[in-house]
């Protein structure tokens, strides 16, 4: 579909779109095909889009009345929720809406690996969404620092503090980064100021994602590739446009269900106490999307060795594509992969968790046999994995067996290999 | 008979979601747009009370007003007659002296131009009186528009005599 | 293979589940629980009981304005809708009883002057170090948003009224510091505020020290979130229109989903493929699996 050369009807229009060709663009998005198979999880991509968009505008709108000196931050917040029209809720839309991007790019992120959308020939797309989450990350934590309550101020300084970790130039890094000897009016006037800029650098990184998305094309809940001009295939709108929206509306009910009945669950109280630099709170603990990491940088027990695990952690993932050699992308034909699939989920649940305790006794145990399965799954697991692991077999076509029935399938190659005996590869 | 049916449903199915989706769209949108109008904070800042016992006669004072210059003047006799002898006839913008000053010997009003919003400058133009030096519009000594691009003369705040000393302006 | 994966599930929630039930006996400190009351003001239809609010407001200012400021609220919220809701001369009224520093004047010197609804509230102490220094070196913190800044929140803050007792034998407690149940460490500065009968209320509601606390709970809750009732309301309103939004397009998605193919029919295109491979392989009636 997406071949064929798109001629637009009007020569008005094809004078534009030889000059620019927009329409061409659109033409192509609207016919961009997609499987047919594709389940609920390939609808986050979109939700994420809509949620950097939703964050972009709140954030606009607050920066209107935000004002970024140590004097004044903690007040401006509270002036915007008392005061400003609407304020609390854009307000309440915007500190929740980080933890949706999160929990959204989270089960993005885990689509992508149990149905292996990070191998070739996406491993682009995989890298260029990894960076996405880095400055998002970034982003989410300089945003927490500007209302300049109690957890802002001593997240700052624990976060910038790691860099002080490097040898020899760590010291003169971190006073680079606060541009004084402590958290202080600069540093949260460049937060500020990056914070605004970010979101911009990630909005742009999301349309090369996208870009590089549709050149291959999606990958699907089998894994195999489809046939781009067959009935395998549908275009993306109407059909995945609408499925999307559906989707985006199940989502936006349990954000606004946080908003308006639960808006500071997922925050934490000692915020809405301003920033003192003589008093820390006796637990810091980041936004819960940072807390899997922060459990690994206190499993280490040497502070350099944690931030290296810390951010290898995250950097361990570019080198996914590579790692799990394993030719079969999908987890549904692959019975053990699939397994240890979920004990990645559990661990990283359970880091979250632990980087919410103190860490001593059973906890910092936890956490220690966490971090090291962590590393163990990329490192070690999946490349013998991808060696020795037998796969089912594979469909010839994503119409085969459907594959939103895994019953059927399974009942089937029971069947089959009843009467088979033990190897089932050889009927297709 | 089914296929004929059938499209209208849909029809009729499409439009309600529609619809329905642009309401909440445009429900969505107003909170954007209203933020940016004055908060309650700025609505409750109302009235501003000016001590006027030190203002000796031919002498302007100027004090802020909702983040607006407010020129209180105490006029001289002389002002005061030149102010009531205009004809009516002669002005761009009719208006009475007696209508713009409760109290003839103050003139209390917002020291904006209405032409594009300078602060004009006192004692100075064509009467003496009030001369905006941003596009030359001259005002007389009650503050009225006489020649120039502004269309209307200063406009007079809401304002009262607490006592002999004091005015509350808002 | 689907089954297999349900167990997995179901061992990891059952880990979790534990986990998460006996971490509690490894916890540094004994949480106590808070005292569980029902406020009219959760849920998601909760409003604020106004008569409450204004008796808390009371109690706010006749005994814990002395120590804690409230420097976030402005006298006119108090006749703002969705809170105590007084009228618009009483608010005049109670916020000329203030004096406030204003200035400088032309002379250049700041003055006081009585305060005016669009006043913030006059603070007890004009710095947080004045105000350490006169409470025996604990700042009573503002208490303009205390309620969303501890633990508990509402519970927390009821809790903590009711919660001062002898201390336990063996217990030391330096001079000016006091025992209570539920503060952290079980030490605090404050000595026990509330007690039967403190305010006089003028609508005749008993002033049990419960009742007192209760009000100015409430009060506390109103302040920290002063849009509470609007947000419950909007919030309810919202819900409804999205599900109601979801459904329509839930159907449409379904009429053009079913333009491209229908899924029966795809699904037992399955289960015939799955017979004619098994005929195959045992040519004969694959009536064995079902």
């Amino acid at each position: 579909m997406s071949e064929e050369k798109y001629i637009p009807k009007s020569k008005l229009a094809q004078w534009f779109d030889s000059r620019l060709p927009l329409l061409t663009l659109s033409h192509h998005l609207k016919e961009y095909p997609t499987p047919k198979n594709l389940n609920y999880w390939w609808t986050f991509g979109g939700i994420l889009t809509f949620c950097l968009i939703t964050q972009i505008i709140t954030g606009l709108v607050l920066a209107m009345h935000y004002v970024a000196h140590v004097d004044h931050a903690f007040d401006s917040i509270e002036h915007i929720m008392r005061n400003v029209n609407y304020g609390w809720l854009i307000r309440y839309v915007h500190a929740n809406g980080a933890s949706m991007f999160f929990l959204a790019v989270y089960i993005h992120i885990f689509r992508s690996l149990f149905y292996g959308s990070y191998k070739s020939p996406r491993e682009v797309i995989w890298i260029i969404g990894l960076i996405i989450y880095i400055l998002m990350m970034a982003t989410a934590f300089m945003g927490y620092v500007l209302p300049w309550g109690q957890m802002s101020f001593w997240g700052a300084t624990v976060i910038t503090n790691l860099f002080s970790a490097i040898p020899f130039i760590g010291e003169s890094i971190t006073t680079w980064l606060w541009g004084g000897y402590s958290v202080d009016n600069p540093t949260l006037n460049r937060f500020y100021s990056l914070h605004y800029l970010l979101p911009f650098l990630t909005f742009g990184l999301v349309i090369l994602h996208i870009w590089a998305l549709h050149v291959p094309g999606n990958n699907n809940p089998i894994g195999i590739d489809v046939k781009k001009n067959s009935n395998e295939t549908m275009p993306f709108h109407p059909y995945m446009v609408m499925k999307d929206i559906t989707a985006l509306l199940v989502f936006i009910i349990i954000f606004l269900w946080f908003v308006f009945f639960a808006p500071n669950a997922l925050g934490h109280p000692d915020n809405y106490i301003e920033a003192n630099p003589l008093v820390t709170p006796s637990h810091i603990v980041p936004e819960w999307y940072l807390l899997p990491f922060y459990a690994i940088l206190r499993a280490i027990p040497s502070k350099l060795g944690g931030v290296i695990f810390m951010f290898a952690a995250i950097f361990i993932l570019m080198l996914l594509p590579w790692l799990d050699t394993s030719k079969v992308r999908s987890a549904i034909f692959r019975p053990i992969y699939k397994k240890f699939f979920w004990v990645l989920v559990f661990t990283v649940i359970l880091l979250g968790y632990l980087g919410a305790k103190p860490p001593e006794g059973i906890y910092l145990i936890l956490s220690r046999l966490a971090t090291f399965y962590y590393f163990f799954h990329f490192l070690i697991l999946l490349p013998v994995l991808g060696r020795y692991e037998k796969t089912d077999p594979l469909p010839m076509s994503i119409s085969d067996p459907v594959l939103d029935k895994p019953g059927t399938f399974d009942k089937f190659k029971k069947v089959a290999s009843k009467y088979e005996g033990e190897n089932v590869s050889s009927f297709k | 008979m089914n296929k004929e049916i059938k499209p209208k449903r849909r029809d009729f199915l499409f439009t309600a979601t529609y619809t329905i989706g642009a309401v909440g769209i445009a429900a969505a949108i107003w909170p954007l747009v209203d933020q940016m109008n004055p908060d309650s904070s700025v609505k409750a800042l109302s009235t501003t009370e000016v001590d006027i016992s030190g203002v000796e006669q031919g002498k302007t004072i100027t004090v802020l007003w909702r983040g607006k210059p407010i020129f209180i003047r105490r006029r001289t006799k002389n002002e005061i007659d030149e102010a009531a002898a205009v004809d009516l006839q002669d002005l761009k913008d009719p208006e009475k002296d007696s209508d713009r000053a409760k109290n003839p010997e103050w003139l209390v009003m917002v020291g904006v131009c209405t032409h594009l919003g300078c602060v004009p400058l006192g004692d100075k133009g064509e009467y003496k009186a009030w001369f905006c030096p941003c596009h030359g519009s001259h005002y007389d000594s009650s503050g009225r528009i006489r020649k120039g691009p502004a269309p209307k003369n200063l406009e007079i705040p809401k304002y009262e005599f607490v006592d002999n000393n004091t005015i509350k302006i808002g | 293979m689907l089954v297999h994966s349900n167990n997995f599930l179901i061992k990891i929630i059952i880990f979790f589940f534990i986990l998460f039930t006996t971490s509690s006996a490894f916890s540094e400190e004994k949480k106590v629980d808070l005292i569980k009351t029902n406020w009219s003001f959760n849920g998601i239809f909760g409003t604020f009981d106004r008569a409450s609010l204004q008796r808390g407001y009371q109690v706010y200012q006749e005994v814990c304005a002395g120590c804690h400021s409230m420097q976030q609220l402005s006298y006119r919220n108090l006749s703002e809708e969705g809170g105590p809701e007084f009228s618009i001369e009483e608010v005049k009224a109670i916020a000329s009883q203030f004096e406030i520093e204003d200035g400088p004047n032309s002379d250049g010197e700041m003055f006081m002057r009585a305060a005016r609804p669009s006043d913030k509230f006059a603070k007890p102490y004009p710095n947080i170090e004045a105000s350490t220094a006169a409470n025996g070196g604990a700042y009573p913190p503002d208490m303009s948003v205390l309620a969303k800044a501890r633990v508990g929140g509402a519970d927390y803050i009821y809790s903590l009224l009711m919660g001062y007792e002898e201390a336990p034998p063996g217990f030391e407690l330096d001079d000016g510091v006091y025992y209570n149940k539920y503060m952290a460490g079980n030490k605090i500065k404050m000595s026990a505020p509330i007690s039967d009968g403190i305010v006089e209320y003028s609508d005749g509601t008993q002033t049990s020290a419960s009742q007192i606390s209760k009000d100015v709970t409430t009060f506390l809750v109103w302040a920290s979130e002063p849009h509470l009732e609007s947000q419950h309301r909007m919030g309810f309103k919202a819900i409804i229109y999205l599900i109601i939004l979801l459904t329509l397009v839930y159907m449409s998605k379904q009429k053009v989903w079913s333009r491209f193919n229908s899924k029966k029919e795809s699904e037992e295109e399955t289960f015939d493929k799955v017979e004619r491979t098994v005929t195959k392989y045992e040519g004969e009636d694959p009536k064995t699996f079902k």
